[in-house]
This record gives structure tokens, C-alpha cells and sequence, in this order.
């Protein structure tokens, strides 16, 4: 079913998504437009939606109504178009533990079709800042450098969307102060950031548009500045946090 | 080009993961033996008696051995949702499994060598003069058994209590795989020619045809959420 | 309800046939009779597990909530009817043939399509993540489905390469016009209750999903977030 109308054909949508896990509606009528350049800041109590939100637009989950678009064209009738230029990083870190971070690096990269594997994968780990453990076996690293590989996995083919979920847990001082100037900069290189975390304050130093959600549905969505922080409870939610 | 370089690497990732700990062909081997070792106990082993009885055992060890390794196969996939990240790229759903089916392909022939081998030291049946006829029926029954095997695997590996899950899919639908190969091993044992067991090598190639394909193009809904 | 009155009706006359109308068969005596409810509780279960297929391809093309449900309530209606078959088989074997199970041919693959009906509901049951399970069932659905014909294939290779130690009366074939009016009648209203039993689990579906949603309205609140 082709949507009605698409003025943009470039970036992720969400139309009047839903999505069910059978009493739990973790999506309700979900309209989201993301485009390239941008930085997304996603924030809300747990169970909001978050999660499965980062996952419909990654295309590992399917909306069970409305639609998900990559450049106007529904997402699941050619996921791999869409796979090719989004980034994921989830709460599993997806690697190997018996591969090192270098093997694990050049796997994916070898199914992304990427070339020149083995000096994009160098650089990858550099930017990283893991070449000296990177062949290790990933089991062996702490909890701080397997994120660190996890992202360098996840932008290895240099994706224009990158979407990460609560990419700050578990990382050392050093890592986040990496990830926070990477969340910075990339915007700016024209690539598109959307990430949640717990910390509000954290998340709205980095991001210039903030999406609020509560019990699957956007409660808020706009520039960070003009989010009516009270009337939406963030106040009250950071003291909880 | 870009499939095959898929299926290569999906291939030798996995046999890199199993060389760093070696725990899925240690126990694919070791109960595969074993098994062998109690029928020692259940039958009678004269020679004549093992010509009747070797074909039903070899199969039944190794279909045991392999529904060990396809449910590890998954089951280390499913550590830090690593097959996930592989749906996450654009590579072809067909061409993962295509590796794993390689992979798992590669370790049953092992296990199989090593139980070939502990057959003909424990029951005095020398396999050499019948090796050609008898490693094609073997070759293609055990492609048909893993071409099922992988894709219940994979299934299975989303499931609870997948130790029992898996045997309980895959089984069924293996019989025609296993009853034509413990024919045509009885054929290739008794040393007969090709053309006497030929319907059940042809029931065997169409068999492996049939579910290589189904399981190719169906890939890709397992995968999915 | 007048598909129940109809079923009934028919099952009634069903049962009157066979035991005042048909013919008392003359070797096996009145333990035959078992047979008409035996056959047609095998067919009935075939034709469920072809339903089954027909609703996994269609799930699959179409991602239709309908057509997974459909596939969902053949399958555990036809494994009652593929029950009734194994148990009544062995019933009837028992006094006729003096044993209670052999592996011919025809056996055999009643059993098989037993174990399918076992897996396939047994994975709807076993999958972790409701979401998948039904993409799951479908998978199997289909592989169970296409893997019928080749096992029957495979097994009656197999058994007539091999003695068969009892030969069963040539079913179907022969059969007295009383005895064959009495057998068609029986699975016309094994397939009228098949039907009403499959239509009485898709209502039972459609409203498990109307509380569902029900459910999901009234309670917006406090909800955990499922992964995976």
C-alpha cells in the first residue's frame, strides 16, 4: 500500500505507526519525520516506546499499522537499501565474544560489501581509540571497550542515519566523553543522529530537537527550546532519575 | 560475487569461533561415539549381523551428533543478539544461511569421519572397498539432513526448551532423508552397484534440492521480527 | 447456530448409518464399522494440514492476521482429528489383523502427519516472542506441508521394497454402494464439524484480539516496554 502523501523523499518516517506485543502497545499511532542533519534527542520513562521506536526505524521491527518510509518508499519492500545507510546500536552489543573486535569489524563490514575492508576497519578502531586491544577476543574486554566496538561496527559503513539506544550505559568517564563529541560533530558532517538515554540533561546538551514519548505515544516533538519542560513532567522525572 | 563473499564469511566465522573453544565438534564427536559404543551393547556384532544393523546405526549416531551442533549453531547467535546484527546489514537473509548450512555442513562431516571410524574399529567392517558409493549416499543424505537442520535450528533457537524443540521439528520431516540413506548405505555397504539402489540416490538428490530451496527462500522470515 | 443444528443433524444420521444402514462386512463383522469414522477423520486431518499451508503462504505474502489465525485453528482442529485417526486405527487393527500397530505404508505416514501437527503447535506454544511466533509457525507450516508428499514417497518406496507382515483390506476400493453412500455421508459431516470447529476457534481469536485492544486502551499507563 503506497502512502497517500509524501512531499520530502529523503530521510526515515514513521506514519501512524503501531505496534503491538500482544496487550502492550509499545507504538501508538506513531508520526515521526526525521531528515538528514539532524540530532534527535528521544526521552521518556521506561516503557515509553523508545526502544521499539529506534527498532521499527532500524527496520528490524515491522509496524504492525501504519507505515515506516526510507526515502518515501516503504521500508520492508527493500530493507536492504535501508540497511546499507543506517547505523544501529542496541543494548546488545551484536558481536562475536570468541572474535576480536578487528574480526568482528571486518564480518560486518564484509556484509556491507564495503571495500578497502581492511583499511576502513583500521581506521574504525582508531577513532576509537581500541587498536591496541583490538585483537583480543571480545569476551576478554571490559564492558567500556566492547561498547567502544560496538559503535565502531556500527558506523563502520559510514551511515547517514544513526540511531542508538541508551548508548551511554555501561561506558567509562573517557568513552563517554568520545561519544558525546562524536554525537556532536556528526550532525554537522550532514549525518543524522537519533539516541536516547535516562539522563535528560546529558541528552539535551547534545541534541536540538527533543521527542518526547509516554506509554507508546510522542508527547513532545520539537526544537529543545521550545519544550514546555513542565507541563510535560520532565522536571519532576529528572529528580526521580 | 557480493553473496558468495557473504557465505565464505559467515562460513569461516563460524568455524573461527568453534576452533577458539572446540565445544561443538568435541560433543557432536563424543556422543556420537557413544552412541555407537551402547549399540555394542544392545546387538549382537557378528559380521553378517553388522551388514544388517551398521546402516541403521551410523544414521541414528549421526543424526543425533547433528541435531547437537545445529542447536549450537543458533544458540551462539543468539549470545549478544550477534544474529541480529547480521540482519541489520543489507546482506542477503539466502546467503546467511547459506553459510551457516556450509558450516554446519562441514562439522557433521567430521563428526561423521570420526564415527565412520569408531564403527569400523569396534565392529571389524572395513569401510575402504566400499568408500566411493558409500560417501555419495553419505554426502547427500547428510546435505538433506542439514539443509532441514539449519533452518529448524535457527527456529528453534527462538523458542524455550529448544533442546526439545528442535528434534521434534526436524525429525519428521527428515524421514524421507533418513530412510533413503540408510537404504542406499545398505546398497553401498553390501558393495551392490549403483543401479540397484539408484531410486533411493535419486529420492535423496530431490530431497536436498527441494528443501535447499525452501529453506533459502524462507530464511528471511526467520529472521524477521 | 444453524451450522451447529446443520452438524448435528448430520452427525446424528452419520451415526445411524453406520450402525443400521451399512452392511455388516463379512469377515471383519460389526468392528468394521469403525471404519467410516476412522477414514474420514484421516481425510479430514489431510485436508486441515493443506488449510494450514494455504494460510501460512497467505500470512506470509500478505502479512494477513486473518490468514494466521486460519492457519492456527486448522492446525489444532485437524490434530484432533488426526488424533481421533491414530487412536481409532489401532482400535480397529487390533481385532481385525490381531495386532496393534504395524509400519506399513499408510501407518506410517499417519503418524507423520501427527508429529507435523505436534511440531507445529508445539512451536506456536514454545516461541519466546509473541511477535515472531506466528512468522515462526508459518516457516514450519509450509516445510511440514511440502515435506507430505515426499515422505510418502520415501515410505512407500520404503515399505513395498520390504515384506509387509499384514495386508489390510484394500480400503476404497471395492467397497459395496451401501457401505461407500455410508462412508461419503460420514466425512460430509466430519467436514461440517470441521468446519463449525474452525469457525468457532476464528471467533474465539477475533475476540481474544478485541480485549487485547480493549485491554491496551484502558490501560495506557504503567506498561513494560518488550524487547527482542
Amino acid at each position: 500500500m503506497p502512502p497517500e502523501t509524501s512531499p520530502a523523499k529523503s530521510g526515515l518516517e514513521l506514519r501512524n505507526v503501531s505496534k503491538y506485543f500482544g496487550d502492550l502497545a509499545a507504538l501508538r499511532d506513531v508520526t515521526l519525520r526525521i531528515e538528514i542533519g539532524e540530532s534527535i534527542f528521544i526521552y521518556g520513562p521506561n516503557g515509553a516506546g523508545k526502544t521499539t521506536l529506534l527498532r521499527t526505524l532500524c527496520t528490524l521491527a515491522r509496524p504492525a499499522e501504519g507505515h515506516a518510509l526510507f526515502n518515501g518508499e516503504e521500508i520492508h519492500s527493500n530493507p536492504a537499501a535501508a540497511r546499507a545507510r543506517i547505523g544501529f546500536v542496541s543494548h546488545a552489543t551484536f558481536l562475536y565474544g570468541d572474535l576480536t573486535a578487528r574480526e568482528n569489524l571486518k564480518l560486518a563490514g564484509t556484509l556491507f560489501g564495503l571495500t578497502a575492508l581492511k583499511e576502513r576497519v583500521a581506521a574504525a578502531l582508531a577513532t576509537f581509540s581500541i587498536e591496541d586491544r583490538a585483537d583480543e577476543p571480545i569476551r576478554k574486554l571490559s564492558r567500556g571497550l566492547q561498547q567502544r566496538a560496538t559503535l565502531a561496527r556500527a558506523l563502520l559503513h559510514d551511515p547517514d542515519f544513526i540511531l542508538l539506544d541508551e548508548p551511554f550505559t555501561g561506558l567509562d568517564a573517557a568513552s563517554v566523553e568520545k561519544l558525546e563529541a562524536l554525537l556532536r560533530r556528526l550532525p554537522g558532517e550532514g549525518k543524522t543522529v537519533v539516541f536516547s538515554t535516562h539522563n535528560f540533561d546529558q541528552g539535551a546538551s547534545l541534541a536540538r530537537r527533543l521527542v518526547v514519548m509516554a506509554a507508546g505515544r510522542v508527547q513532545f516533538d520539537g526544537p529543545l527550546g521550545m519544550a514546555p519542560l513542565d507541563s510535560l513532567g520532565i522536571r519532576n522525572l529528572k529528580i526521580e532519575n | 560475487m557480493q553473496t558468495l563473499r557473504v557465505i565464505w564469511a559467515i562460513f569461516v566465522k563460524d568455524l573461527r569461533v568453534e576452533w577458539r573453544h572446540r565445544e561443538t565438534l568435541a560433543s557432536m564427536c563424543v556422543f556420537g561415539v557413544l552412541v555407537v559404543f551402547l549399540f555394542n551393547f544392545a546387538f549382537e556384532t557378528a559380521r553378517e549381523m553388522s551388514l544388517r544393523l551398521l546402516p541403521g546405526l551410523l544414521w541414528v549416531a549421526f543424526a543425533f551428533a547433528g541435531v547437537l551442533g545445529f542447536n549450537r549453531s543458533f544458540a551462539a547467535e543468539r549470545e549478544n543478539a550477534s544474529l541480529e546484527g547480521l540482519t541489520l546489514t543489507p546482506a542477503d537473509p539466502g546467503a546467511i544461511y547459506a553459510g551457516k548450512l556450509l558450516a554446519n555442513l562441514f562439522f557433521m562431516t567430521v563428526a561423521e569421519v570420526v564415527i565412520v571410524f569408531a564403527v569400523s574399529l569396534w565392529y571389524n567392517f572395513s569401510f575402504i572397498p566400499v568408500l566411493g558409493l558409500f560417501s555419495l549416499v553419505t554426502g547427500l543424505g547428510t546435505l538433506g539432513y542439514v539443509a532441514v537442520g539449519t533452518i529448524f535450528g535457527a527456529i528453534s533457537a527462538n523458542t524455550r526448551m529448544r533442546e526439545v524443540m528442535l528434534p521434534v521439528l526436524q525429525f519428521p520431516v527428515a524421514v524421507p532423508a533418513f530412510i533413503a540413506s540408510i537404504e542406499g548405505t545398505t546398497g553401498a555397504l553390501r558393495g551392490e552397484p549403483l543401479a540397484v539402489y539408484a531410486d533411493w540416490v535419486n529420492l535423496l538428490i530431490a530431497f536436498c534440492i527441494i528443501f535447499l530451496v525452501l529453506s533459502y527462500l524462507l530464511f528471511e522470515y526467520v529472521l524477521e521480527e | 447456530m444453524i451450522h451447529l443444528g446443520v452438524t448435528i443433524l448430520w452427525l446424528l444420521i452419520a451415526v445411524w448409518m453406520i450402525f443400521f444402514y451399512a452392511p455388516r462386512e463379512a469377515t471383519m463383522g460389526e468392528v468394521q464399522r469403525i471404519f467410516y469414522i476412522h477414514v474420514p477423520a484421516g481425510w479430514t486431518a489431510f485436508l486441515a494440514y493443506f488449510i494450514v499451508f494455504v494460510g501460512s503462504v497467505i500470512f506470509l505474502a500478505k502479512r494477513s492476521q486473518a490468514a494466521d489465525d486460519l492457519a492456527h485453528a486448522a492446525a489444532e482442529v485437524g490434530f484432533v482429528f488426526c488424533t481421533s485417526m491414530i487412536v481409532t486405527g489401532p482400535l480397529w487393527a487390533k481385532p481385525a489383523w490381531g495386532i496393534w500397530w504395524t509400519w506399513d505404508a499408510r501407518l506410517t505416514m499417519s503418524f507423520l502427519l501427527w508429529l507435523l501437527y505436534v511440531s507445529y503447535l508445539m512451536l506456536r506454544s514454545y516461541v519466546f516472542n509473541p511477535g515472531r511466533s506466528a512468522l515462526l509457525a508459518a516457516v514450519v507450516g509450509i516445510i511440514g506441508f511440502v515435506d507430505v508428499p515426499v515422505n510418502y514417497m520415501a515410505i512407500r518406496w520404503w515399505r513395498t521394497q520390504h515384506p509387509q507382515p499384514v495386508i489390510g483390506g484394500g480400503e476404497g476400493s471395492g467397497l459395496e454402494p451401501a457401505m461407500r453412500l455410508t462412508l461419503y455421508f460420514c466425512a460430509g459431516a466430519f467436514w461440517c464439524l470441521f468446519a463449525y470447529l474452525v469457525r468457532e476457534r476464528l471467533a474465539i481469536a477475533r475476540l481474544r484480539r478485541e480485549l487485547s485492544a480493549a485491554r491496551r486502551a484502558s490501560a495506557p499507563q504503567d506498561q513494560k516496554e518488550d524487547r527482542g
